[in-house]
């Protein structure tokens, strides 16, 4: 019983990760058509702004309580800073040129690590943290570490602001209808280049916030993070529909559980090759994942 | 440099003057003399400093040159897809880890000798591409480019997880010397294996020569212009994508043989879809869809990966200062700061560039021209 | 109305502008060209939107009518002229233009399928271009206010193209653009459409793409006729349907259908017809009465 408990915490600790690097991805993808390869990197900027501020080079911030709350603020305004630039210099002078965005974005997914790396070297580098975050909790048995709960919070969080965004604002209205009909909304008199950065701004903010306490849960930063985790969100993408932020929250809810039980109670590793396969059969046999709209 | 020219020249030179005819088929060969340099480059003892870290018959430099043109065959065998029939695929990396892994798991497993090994390692490499394509081909556009993302994604996955130990995890697995010809084993014959990259490479820019300027060719230049066209003549697309797909990882199912005689073993890092990325990135870089694109950029990218870290750790590069140090010591990012810039600046790639200077050279030349004739 | 006769005269920019003082023209285009994939669609359509009235846009299928539209709008890259209101627009932005004063309603209607009905109408206002037009709306139609919260994908044709034609009127639009509003509708929508098209067109000027014949007949007073991606004749509308030899080589509208002539003659017809006579109809030099092969497909 206990290591279900775990197994299921964890699970959803890791489904919540998946979410915050996937629902900004799939928003991006849905309105924009980009499949943008640099979003692991927005990740990597997040956690690398909220180590470096943690770590005492950001005044006022600091590893433990509110000193650590400025720190994953700063991590955050990082990825999301870094993220706008991308949208406004790289994205943007290739508008309607869907392809060659991607490959910028790859050249960008490609250059970005490499120069986390330049600065801060290629190893992992421990990830400073408050005391009462990186304990653990008993549950029903189980000792379940408190970063899963963190994780999942913030992910609900992010969850409902995107929800309230989406339903409730005439940006989250645009943004919606340029999901279905992005020359649509152009023929309606709004200017649908504004929606493309502000989703890239969502969309990165949500990754660093992402990065950032993605460090607490691998204990650890290093510059290739945020690349290894984007193919599990393109998987839950896919899964979700794309542009559909709903169906990104169900969608890594379900692989972050069906990764972390298949690799416990199978081979290690099995659970991992479940979820890229379980991507493939379902692009097959319902390629409408891919133009599934938002729901 | 386009692949037509050499038939336009054919077809389009006027009988008339035939000296400039005879000239025109003469600089046809010009390839022939690189070609030529490539072969005896064993024997000499040129330095190439910068270029090179010994002069360039040393084995250090043979193996790095044969690295280069290795890759710059296998970006020419992937831009079958991504030039010249518009196929994103994200999933190159597993067949060309197929070819390095099979062959030496057969050796290593079956203890059979290299060659039919590698015979072996080819034909899964041929067969995992028909099966793999044709299902991943059922899907267009960035739903092809996915599921071939997701099936690499598997074929990394087990590599790593390393199932029976056939695979040797993260760690890979070494080629058995004992099993590999005696001429193909140790640093005093590297020389034969530069050979080998090199009838590699030579044998692919043919391949893709030839099928380019067929039949085949000219369909699959239809499908990446608009599919729905050469259907409306009646060929079934599927094919035709089916036949790229295959022949384009049979290739890279031989370049990974000749990777596993080249760097002595297999390594995961071959697997993943990074690897892919970085074939995707030489080949843009280069110049998509041109004879020789893929190729420069392939030996550019290669040769940027491995003398860049080196040249950052020498005295030149180590008094900067560190705002220009610390990024000229990675070359990904250098090469991912350059592959966005010709993106945007170079449509067309590295190749193109040559010609664009000359049209711009043109255009000023008769700018000034027309000033110098009003002010006359 | 000899048309054949008049064939050697190309439409041209001077031709028009002859006339211009006449009857000022809201919107002009001049030689608009639209390349889609290497593919040229539009070889150069020349067409007036007068600044009152309807002006119908007609063409056999695949002639460039949605193109045209498109082009006008920005839609689809164009080259060319395309002066609303007296300013060059071809280098705006779409949503730039038609935030100048242009309502569209597009031919495939253009309605956000997951979005409620509210939304798609929320969607068409204008921030700082003063008070949306709901109650015109809900006057016109009725039903849309009651299905406010609907989600506009289940609602049946007519009612979607009640949505679509009720984003163009939300605004002080100058110009609507509506493309083929009454394709694949019941004949009394058909009606409902035709009268209130009828009705903006009293306030407004509209540019109707239209293939019911019997729709333009009650509704335009001029008319612009595409053939092969260029514009092959212009004039009064009436003129053109009672035609038909005319009707039937530029519109490809079979015998029995131009044998409902007479019926256009009518009285609602006639009084609408302007007074221009035959030299205000003009056919275009290179758009010979065998049409060529149509293989393009609108967009």
């Amino acid at each position: 019983m206990s290591t279900v408990v775990l197994l299921t915490l964890t699970g959803l600790g890791l489904g919540a990760l998946y979410f915050l690097v996937a629902s900004g991805l799939s928003l991006i993808f849905g309105l924009m058509d980009v499949l943008n390869f640099a979003h692991g990197a927005l990740l990597s900027v997040g956690a690398y702004g909220t180590w470096w501020a943690a770590s005492g080079h950001l005044p006022g911030a600091g590893a433990d309580g509110p000193g650590f709350v400025l720190a994953v603020a700063f991590g955050t305004a990082a990825g999301t800073l870094a993220a706008v630039l991308l949208e406004l210099a790289v994205i943007r002078p290739l508008y309607e040129r869907p392809r060659e965005q991607v490959l910028a974005t790859v050249g960008v997914g490609l250059a970005l690590p490499a120069l986390l790396s330049a600065i801060w070297g290629a190893d992992a580098r421990p990830f400073p943290g408050p005391a009462a975050l990186t304990g653990t909790f008993g549950l029903l048995g189980a000792q379940v570490p408190v970063n899963r709960l963190v994780l999942i919070a913030a992910a609900l969080a992010v969850l409902a602001v995107l929800k309230l965004f989406l339903g409730r604002t005439r940006h989250g209205l645009v943004v919606r209808a340029g999901v279905e009909d992005r020359a649509m909304v152009t023929a309606l008199g709004i200017d649908v280049r504004k929606a493309f950065t502000l989703v890239f701004a969502i969309g990165g903010a949500a990754a660093a916030l992402g990065g950032a306490l993605g460090g607490l849960y691998f204990g650890s930063v290093d510059p290739g993070q945020g690349t290894s985790l984007l193919i599990f969100a393109f998987v839950v993408v896919v899964m979700g529909g794309m542009g559909s932020v709903g169906g990104a929250a169900l969608a890594s809810v379900a692989v972050g559980l069906v990764q972390q039980f298949a690799n416990y109670y199978t081979t290690a590793g099995l659970g991992d090759l479940a979820v890229v396969v379980l991507l493939a059969a379902l692009l097959l046999v319902r390629p409408s994942g891919l133009t599934g709209r938002l729901a | 440099m386009t692949t037509a020219t050499p038939e336009q020249t054919e077809v389009g030179a006027p009988p008339a003057a035939p000296a400039a005819d005879r000239l025109r088929r003469l600089t046809r060969w010009w390839p022939a003399a690189p070609l030529l340099v490539l072969l005896t480059a064993p024997w000499s003892s040129l330095p190439l400093p910068g270029l090179l870290d010994g002069p360039l018959g040393s084995p250090g430099s043979l193996q790095l040159i044969a690295l280069c043109l290795l890759f710059g065959a296998l970006a020419t065998g992937y831009d079958l897809l991504l030039g010249r029939t518009g196929l994103l695929s994200f999933g190159h990396a597993l067949y060309f880890a197929t070819g390095t892994y099979a062959t030496n798991t057969v050796m290593l497993q079956a203890g059979l000798p290299f060659l039919p090994s590698a015979l072996l390692g080819l034909l899964g490499g041929v067969a995992l591409a028909a099966l793999l394509g044709s299902v991943s081909l059922r899907m267009s556009g960035i739903g092809f480019s996915m599921v071939t993302l997701a099936f690499a994604q598997a074929g990394s996955i087990l590599v790593e997880r390393d199932p029976g130990g056939f695979t040797g995890g993260e760690e890979g697995r070494a080629a058995p010397a004992e099993q590999l010809p005696a001429a193909l084993v140790g640093i005093e014959h590297t020389a034969n294996l530069y050979w080998i990259a090199l009838a590699y490479l030579v044998l692919t820019l043919a391949v893709v020569h030839r099928v380019v300027h067929s039949r085949t060719g000219r369909v699959w230049e239809g499908i990446r212009e608009n599919e729905r066209r050469v259907e409306v003549l009646g060929l079934r697309p599927y094919g035709f994508k089916l036949v790229a797909f295959v022949l384009a990882g049979t290739l890279a199912a031989l370049g990974g043989i000749v990777y596993l005689l080249l760097t002595g073993g297999a390594t995961p890092q071959t697997t993943t879809s990074d690897f892919t990325l970085s074939l995707l990135v030489m080949v843009v870089l280069g110049g998509s869809g041109t004879r020789w694109g893929p190729l420069v950029g392939g030996v550019l990218y290669t040769w940027a990966d491995h003398r860049l870290g080196d040249l950052a750790g020498s005295g030149a590069v180590a008094g900067l200062p560190a705002v220009l140090r610390v990024p000229l010591s990675q070359p990904l990012f250098l090469l991912g700061t350059l592959f966005v810039l010709v993106v945007y600046l170079l449509p067309g790639g590295v190749v193109r560039l040559p010609g664009r200077l000359r049209a711009a050279r043109e255009r000023s030349r008769r700018v000034t021209e027309r000033s110098r004739r009003v002010t006359r | 109305m000899n048309a054949e006769a008049q064939g050697g005269q190309a439409l041209s920019g001077q031709a028009l502008s002859g006339r211009a003082e006449s009857v000022a023209s809201l919107l002009r285009v001049r030689d608009l060209r639209v390349v889609i994939g290497g593919r040229h669609i539009l070889h150069g359509v020349d067409l007036d939107v007068r600044a009152h009235g309807v002006t119908a846009l007609l063409g056999r299928n695949g002639a460039g009518k949605t193109t045209t539209v498109r082009g006008i709008l920005g839609l689809v890259p164009r080259t060319g002229s395309v002066l609303f209101d007296g300013t060059e627009t071809v280098r705006l932005a779409t949503h730039a233009l038609v935030r100048r004063g242009i309502g569209y309603a597009p031919e495939d209607r253009g309605v956000f399928a997951g979005l409620s009905v509210a939304e798609n109408l929320r969607l068409a206002e204008r921030p700082g271009a003063g008070e949306p037009a709901y109650a015109l709306v809900h006057e016109l139609f009725p039903e849309l206010r009651q299905r406010a919260r609907q989600p506009a994908g289940t609602l049946s044709g007519g009612q979607q193209q009640m949505v679509a034609i009720s984003r163009t009127l939300l605004n002080g639009n100058r110009l609507i653009i509506a493309d083929e509003p009454t394709k694949g509708l019941a004949p009394k929508v058909v009606t409902e459409v035709a009268q209130v098209l009828e009705r903006a067109a009293e306030a407004v000027p509209v540019l109707l793409v239209e293939q019911n014949l019997a729709m333009v007949r009650r509704l335009a007073e001029h008319c612009v006729v595409l053939a092969d991606g260029r514009t092959a004749h212009h004039g009064p509308a009436a003129e053109l349907l009672t035609d038909a030899e005319a009707t039937r080589r530029l519109l490809g509208v079979g015998r029995h259908q131009g044998a409902a002539g007479p019926d256009a003659t009518g009285p609602d017809a006639t009084d609408r017809a302007p007074t221009g006579g035959p030299s205000a109809d003009r056919t275009a030099v290179d758009a010979p009465p065998a049409a060529r092969p149509h293989t393009d497909r609108e967009h």
